[in-house]
């Protein structure tokens, strides 16, 4: 186990090393000069040189590849080539917002979907069951933004529940905030939980051991709770890495709608304001981010099937 | 869904399963509806859907329009219409760029094995670890919004998923007699995988091909909602829902109906999608 750990762990170093590479190369080729798009077309050229010295943006490829992987690595991203705000208070000011929708849209996911991916499976060709396929297909049809629009709609605008845009001020106020962009996300989510659910049960039920227990006349609730429920969640369990990134991807667009200011937020609005420090430091820091939640999952699901350390 | 090999079906066998399931051919009408009606759009829209008239603007639905008006007094449904065209372009562009790049590599890694498996492998696993949507949003991100960065965007995040079908594909293949043959006879790697390696392996990449287009719809809807898509004044059904939030209390409808042609396009793609994967492979719950 401890041997497993430490050669995954060192796969990080690689794999960093390539996405900020991919990060740095990409940026190279964006169409435009950054010097430009930050000053207006009317800078004078002067105003261009110094700018671009002052980026590094004169320095030969490789300086500039070494001291922006250096400054990725140590999280310090310069200032913002728009107003001048040091990146890394900018990126702490967002990223609670980003966390904890994620987070609280990952568990009302989890909350819906498992016991409906239960119940869709052992009442299966049931209207429950035709019920929860509805769900489903309306769950990986509805784009998540969409689904925020109409929530706001109908939850803010007409019924008043919820507050519309922002963030909200103190503990009460952005619980508030919170409720909508994650019940938004969390529906999305609850979809793909219930679909595996469902269809790791139905696998599970299938299997000699169901059988048995069902042929020696044990309870039909205690084979389902007992010997099937459990083998079942092992699959759903490993994928809980990819419902928490495909909720923080779709946090991006959840963002824009509710006008939280979020991780998403930041980086949309440096791209439209063609704040190429920021969209550097953004993409870092998402990248950073899909790197560490698979790395915890892949290390949580050693621990919980120790079968995959051996490998 | 990387494992999967197409069974030899007969047409006859294929055509009577697709009409067999009221939900497949649903599907298969009413995507084939919406790409007549992309197709067609320029010719049949009842007004000019760039014309501005503040006379008209934030109306609801009426006779003469049918889905209201925006806050440009420009007719939603045209603009729907009209923005068919990018979504529909963009979500089966994209995958065709995808599957055009990513099925070479898969080529490779799964002929040639060893190292060279080792690095596309690797690659592909890499990309294949971050959500599509964070992916685009990346890619696009990093190449400014436009169209063709979102068909880019979409390429990127989608050809990780053709490069692993190609490579397991492949390494099967490798194995029979035939490829054998052709070595002895003297052919190279590279005219082996255009002549008898590709024609093999195209009918689940086809499959493949048809299932991603409801992906790379919705992926292109997100992009030109970001603003990093199509851009303005052409519509896309994204960059509507985008302008209609600015006004959402005044005027809900362009949000309102260029979200529903999203969801209408992205559940016909899903269902022709499904059923296609259903049929390569029974024993799959769904």
């Amino acid at each position: 186990m401890a041997g497993y750990i430490l050669r995954r762990v060192s796969e990080v170093i690689p794999t960093i090393l390539l996405v900020l590479t991919l990060v740095f190369l990409a940026l190279r080729v964006m169409p435009g000069d950054p010097a430009v798009a930050a000053l207006g077309e009317f800078a004078t050229p002067d105003a261009i040189a110094a700018f671009r010295d002052k980026l590094g943006l004169n320095d030969p490829l490789w300086i500039q590849y070494i001291s922006f992987v250096g400054h990725a690595l140590t999280l310090d991203f310069g200032r913002s080539m728009t107003n001048g705000t040091p990146i890394t208070a900018l990126l702490a000011q967002a990223l609670p917002y980003t966390i904890i929708l994620a987070l609280s849209a990952t568990l009302i996911g989890i909350i819906i979907g498992l016991p409906l991916g239960a119940v869709t499976a052992v009442k299966r060709d049931t209207a429950v069951d035709g019920l929860g396929r509805v769900f489903a297909l309306i769950g990986f049809s509805l784009p998540d933004f969409y689904m925020g629009v109409l929530l706001l709609l109908v939850f803010s605008l007409q019924l008043g529940w919820f507050p519309m845009l922002g963030g909200g001020n103190g503990f009460v106020d952005q619980l508030h905030h919170l409720v909508l962009p994650a019940i938004t996300l969390g529906l999305v989510m609850a979809a793909f939980v219930m679909r595996l659910t469902r269809s790791s049960l139905l696998e599970v039920l299938r299997r000699d051991y169901v059988r048995t227990a069902r042929g020696k006349g044990v309870a039909e609730r205690w084979v389902i709770f007992k010997h099937a429920l459990r083998n079942a969640l092992i699959p759903v369990t490993t994928g809980l890495g990819i419902y928490v990134l495909t909720t923080l991807s779709g946090t991006i667009t959840v963002e824009l709608v509710f006008s939280r200011p979020g991780l998403g937020t930041l980086l949309i609005g440096g791209v439209t304001a063609r704040d190429y420090t920021l969209v550097q430091a953004g993409l870092v820091v998402f990248a950073f981010f899909v790197v560490g939640v698979n790395l915890l999952t892949d290390l949580l699901c050693a621990a919980i099937d120790p079968r995959i350390a051996l490998r | 869904m990387s494992e999967i090999v197409l069974p030899r079906a007969s047409h006859a066998a294929w055509f009577s399963y697709v009409t067999s399931n009221r939900s497949t051919s649903a599907g298969i009408v009413l995507s084939i509806l919406l790409v007549v009606l992309a197709l067609i759009s320029p010719w049949v829209v009842p007004h000019d859907p760039l014309e501005q008239s503040f006379i008209v603007a934030n109306q609801g639905p009426s006779s003469d329009y049918w889905f209201g008006t925006d806050s440009f007094g420009r007719d939603v449904f045209s603009r729907v219409l009209l923005g068919a065209r990018v979504s529909l372009s963009i979500g089966i562009l994209a995958p065709v760029l995808a599957a055009a790049g990513g099925v070479w590599l898969g080529m490779l890694a799964g002929y040639f094995g060893g190292w060279t498996d080792r690095l596309i492998s690797r690659f592909a696993d890499l990309l294949m670890s971050f959500p599509s949507l964070l992916l685009g949003v990346m890619v696009a991100a990093a190449l400014g919004p436009s169209f063709r960065s979102a068909v880019i965007a979409i390429a990127v995040a989608l050809f990780p998923r053709f490069v692993r079908l190609a490579r397991s594909s492949t390494q099967v293949l490798r194995q029979e007699p035939f490829i054998e043959a052709s070595i002895v006879a003297g052919r190279g790697p590279l005219s082996i995988m255009q002549r008898h390696v590709l024609p093999n392996i195209a009918g689940p990449l086809v499959v493949a091909l048809s299932l991603w287009i409801a992906t790379a719809i919705r992926l292109e809807a997100a992009l030109s909602f970001l603003g990093l898509g199509a851009q303005p004044p052409a519509p896309s059904w994204g960059n509507m829902i985008r302008d209609g939030m600015s006004d959402l209390v005044g005027d809900p409808w362009p949000a309102a109906f260029a979200g529903a042609a999203i969801t209408f396009a992205v559940l016909a793609f899903n269902m022709v999608g499904d059923a296609l994967r259903d049929m390569l492979d029974p024993e799959m719950e769904t």
